[in-house]
């Protein structure tokens, strides 16, 4: 159970705001999830450049393993650490074994990988994360953000959201899905493969799954009204947009602001408050069993 | 006339002051700046106070509200007027989810839509929504009018024991036991009432609206009635 | 019947027993499920698989009569402005008025005033008797609201927000028609006589996240002044013990299984939830994680009958305990002075449970003002503060024979357990071994 945000810029002006914007309408949310957070930016990207989040135990530990990242790709990395995040920005043809590398190590991890994507989550109160991963300060189109209050699976960070459903894309949820483990069971017998116990990691990987059999984010997001059971309402994050749905039930509770300028998503209104020409925004509550989507061109 | 701004005061002075307010008090207009979607605001008030509130409020602004008149010149969240006793509250954008949940007596007016769940489990209530209400409205509504100017979405009045529902647009679809009546003339001018009271009775006309309510076939466990259990 | 010689004697299935035979045929006559009253009649592992270990050489037991043995217990240490203080840890569970007679809900606060513990309100809202009758009222906020008053919730000397009932949970309850008299239908809100179906979930929340905004609201009616309890039917305790706490409740409510309700599907009863003995290590746990043990008190209840019970519940970590089916058999259910009333009904004194038709002979799960009459409320109040004084008395005996100065002393290493399974529940070790299964290897 948690809070989510989410902010889509539709103009380039607000992009150097993102973060500050995204930042606060996180930190108002803190009371719906106190046990850890998350949020993907969708900064700039280059051609034929890929970027990697990991994520390690600290500081010097991710600055060694960077290293050795270097040398096995031969390639001079560029590099941002933040807190316990890094992201690694490397040639596209030296992803796979950037990728392998990383997976071999015990004490880093990949927390998500996209050409513009950079994706941070941690455990502990969303208020202080925020400041400590440095989010005011971040410039991008879009970005979504997750509260969490965990429900059944451990606080932990691999368990925190978003998680990452391919490449430039990822989800946050709010609500408990009621057949879980079916599913994974499912995903498993199809290849893929789960890092927690946690309901959300199986929706993403259902989306993933969809996707990766064809399905355009809008079908598989279609098909997830079928396929998954209980309360959700999902944002979904892509490399040139945002997606949101809700449960047939619209359980859980959810609030869109939209002007001329930015689309933005809250489970409550106090997340867009502060948001710059709120008064006149439209505000409207996204219908249950419909898929939304917004995308730049 | 008394002004709060929720930027500045703590909610639970504001709350603590209007539930402090003798039935004669002389403070009888409030105005509450920046409420920002706070939660609870005007909540459990019982005196004959007016209170305008400027801007947009979180759940269940208005909760259990007793004699007070209570107008929010925003949006509102879950559960706004939740349990209303008696007294008015009134929305001039849109409501959230639960809109007048169980409320008991009193007028809620919703200028604009309410989203699902509008006037579920109502129990003497009567709300106007000038605009549209969600899916599942009026879910287990128990006593009170509901009057809709716009449309209704699905599941309409879904167990319903008793209640009158009053739609002048479409009604998506109706939920378990709840269907289309005649309308008598006590009826209409119960809804004529609502209407005056909401301050619209210029505005629509009764012969405008269809009238639903309960079909009495769930009153009583029964095998025929196996689908709706 | 007799045999005749070289047959087999007639031999009944351990599958399709006369029980279950009877429900088949019952079920093709009538098309709907059983509903009845009580809780869950199959056998449980309970706490009667558990002993306590007493004083000997090793540890020193009170004097049984002289040294002092605490048993009060204070509620909502947490956030509330007025916590409930109580003399001991058993309290009366939520009944309705509806569910019970008004004699019998004004019993039941006569006969837990006079002990100096609370009772509960229950579905369908307070009545007058009750609040005039009770020194310590518990105002139960649930899903239905039937009844519900901001004057009575700020009447109340606490708020239970009921998410679940151990009898079903998950489920909503029911109160057939017969009991639907014409004042329980007033209060309501509903027509007299039809069979109500209550909501299983609140109308205007769901899920932790939102039941903090839930309860913030309440504490804001209330400025802030009253304990507020959360409800759960036993099923995932760990998980719900570790949410009600995130979502700042100052008192969480455990019920298992052998809770009774009013009227429920019988096939509800006996096969959801779990029993009370596994569910409060796991929710003890959950507060323990989180630094909240005995400051988030736990109540729990479900089948509690002896003043070893409560001990026993305490001991495992509990802060009180709630009896509701013991505390109607207090007031005079089942009485075999009654019997040949019960036969009429086709039952026996002891098995009466269909507290759902508003036939009681005892006029405590009725509404019809005939049998009502019969419960006199003064008489049966105090027979219910007697057997509560004996609960007491029972579990400070026992207290002291471990050497505690107060019940709330009693830990879980002053237990040991009968049974492989109660041992596993109950995380205390097999009798006579250090060997707690899944624990200890």
């Amino acid at each position: 159970m948690c809070g989510i945000v989410g902010l889509f810029l539709k103009q380039p002006k607000l992009e150097p705001e993102l973060g500050a914007m995204l930042s606060d309408m996180l930190v108002v949310m803190n009371d719906r999830g106190p046990d850890s957070a998350g949020f993907a930016v969708y900064g700039d990207g280059e051609r034929g450049r890929v970027k990697l989040t990991i994520s390690g135990t600290s500081e010097a530990a991710l600055r060694e393993a960077i290293a050795g990242l270097a040398r096995a790709v031969g390639e001079s990395l560029s590099v941002t650490l933040r807190h316990t995040h890094a992201v690694i920005s490397l040639s596209a043809i030296n992803e796979q074994k950037a990728r392998r590398w990383i997976a071999a190590r015990a004490d880093i991890g990949l927390v998500g990988a996209g050409k513009r994507m950079e994706l941070y989550k941690e455990v502990g109160l969303p208020e202080r994360l925020a400041q400590q991963f440095r989010l005011a300060e971040m410039a991008g189109s879009h970005g979504i953000g997750h509260t969490r209050m965990a429900t059944e699976s451990a606080v932990t960070t691999r368990g925190a959201h978003p998680f990452s459903t391919g490449l430039d894309q990822c989800l946050v949820h709010n609500g408990s899905l009621s057949n879980h483990n079916g599913v994974r069971r499912v995903l498993q017998h199809e290849g893929l493969s789960f890092e927690t116990e946690n309901d959300t990691e199986v929706a993403a990987g259902y989306l993933s799954w969809k996707i990766r059999e064809g399905a355009s984010l809008k079908e598989a997001l279609t098909q997830s009204l079928v396929d998954l059971d209980g309360f959700y309402t999902f944002v979904v994050g892509t490399e040139s947009g945002f997606a949101v749905l809700r449960d047939p039930i619209a359980c859980k509770p959810a609030v869109m602001a939209e002007t001329d300028d930015y689309v933005a998503f809250g489970s409550e209104y106090r997340a867009l408050a502060m948001l710059p020409g709120i008064d006149k925004a439209h505000i409207f509550e996204p219908a249950p069993a419909t898929v939304y989507a917004w995308e730049r061109g | 006339m008394p002004d709060c701004d929720l930027a500045k005061t703590p909610l639970r002075e504001l709350n603590a002051m209007l539930h402090s307010l003798a039935p004669s008090t002389n403070e009888t207009h409030w105005i509450v700046t920046n409420p920002g979607g706070k939660h609870a605001i005007a909540c459990g008030l019982d005196a004959p106070v007016a209170i305008g509130i400027q801007g947009h409020v979180g759940y269940y602004c208005g909760g259990m509200n007793k004699q007070a008149t209570i107008v929010v010149s925003g949006n509102a969240g879950v559960g706004v007027a939740e349990n209303m006793m008696s007294g008015e509250v009134r929305v001039r954008g849109d409501a959230s989810q639960a809109a007048g949940a169980t409320g008991r007596g009193g007028l809620l007016v919703i200028e604009g839509n309410a989203s699902a769940r509008c006037g579920i489990s109502m129990k003497g209530i009567d709300i106007l929504v000038k605009g549209s209400i969600g899916p599942m409205s009026a879910f287990m509504a128990q006593a009170g009018n509901l009057v809709v100017l716009g449309d209704a979405g699905d599941a309409l009045g879904d167990s319903i024991y008793e209640a009158r529902l009053f739609v002048r647009g479409s009604v998506a679809s109706l939920g378990a036991d709840c269907v289309e009546k005649p309308m008598s003339s006590e009826d209409s001018s119960i809804l004529n009432s609502v209407l005056k009271r909401a301050g619209m009775e210029d505005s629509v006309s009764v012969d405008e609206f269809r009238m639903f309510g309960s079909a009495r076939r769930l009153y009583h466990f029964h095998i025929d009635n196996v689908d709706a259990y | 019947m007799t045999v005749p010689p070289h047959r087999t004697p007639p031999r009944f299935s351990s599958t399709f027993t006369q029980q279950v035979i009877a429900e088949i045929q019952r079920a093709a006559a009538t098309g709907i499920y059983d509903i009845r009253g009580g809780g869950a009649k199959r056998a449980l592992p309970h706490f009667d698989d558990l002993l306590f270990l007493g004083a000997s050489i090793s540890r020193y037991p009170l004097e049984g009569y002289r040294e002092k043995c605490g048993t009060d217990v204070t509620l909502g240490t947490r956030f509330a402005k007025k916590p409930i203080k109580l003399k001991t840890p058993v309290t009366i569970a939520g009944m309705s008025f509806g569910a019970l007679s008004a004699p019998a809900k004004e019993a039941l606060g006569r006969g837990a005033s006079a002990v100096g513990t609370s009772t509960t309100t229950g579905d369908g809202g307070m009545t007058p008797e009750e609040r005039g009758h009770s020194s310590i009222l518990v105002y139960q906020y649930l899903p239905s609201r039937y009844g519900m008053n901001p004057d009575d919730l700020r009447k109340a000397d606490a708020i239970e927000i009921v998410i679940g009932q151990g009898a079903k949970p998950g489920g909503g309850g029911m109160l057939l028609g017969q009991k639907i008299s014409p004042r329980v239908a007033k209060m309501r809100t509903l027509p007299e006589s039809i069979d109500q179906r209550s909501a299983c979930r609140h109308p205007d929340w769901t899920g932790p996240d939102d039941l903090e905004i839930k309860i913030e609201e309440l504490r804001e009616l209330t400025d802030w002044e009253k304990p507020i309890y959360v409800k759960v039917g036993a099923s995932r305790p760990y998980y719900d013990t570790a949410l009600a706490a995130k979502s700042g409740v100052d008192v969480l409510v455990l019920d298992g299984m052998q809770g009774g309700t009013a009227a429920s599907q019988e096939v509800f009863i006996e096969n959801v939830g779990l029993p009370i003995l596994a569910a409060i290590r796991p929710a003890v746990q959950a507060l323990q994680d989180l630094g909240l043990h005995r400051k988030l008190q736990l109540i729990v209840s479900g089948g509690i009958r002896t003043g070893a019970d409560v001990a026993k519940a305490l001991a495992l970590g509990a802060d009180a305990v709630a009896i509701g089916t013991a505390a109607l058999i207090a007031l005079g259910d089942n009485d075999p002075q009654l019997q040949a009333e019960y036969q009429k009904l086709g039952t026996v004194a002891g098995a009466y449970d269909d507290w759902q038709e508003g036939l009681d002979p005892a006029g405590i799960t009725t509404q019809d003002p005939v049998l009502a009459a019969r419960l006199d409320p003064v008489k049966a109040g105090r027979r219910l503060a007697n057997y509560l004084s004996v609960l007491t008395l029972e579990a400070q005996t026992i207290a002291r024979a471990c050497g505690k100065s107060h019940l709330h002393n009693l830990e879980p290493e002053d237990l040991v357990a009968l049974t492989i399974e109660a041992a596993a529940m109950a995380g205390v070790p097999l009798a006579g071994t250090n060997w707690i299964p899944g624990i200890t290897k």
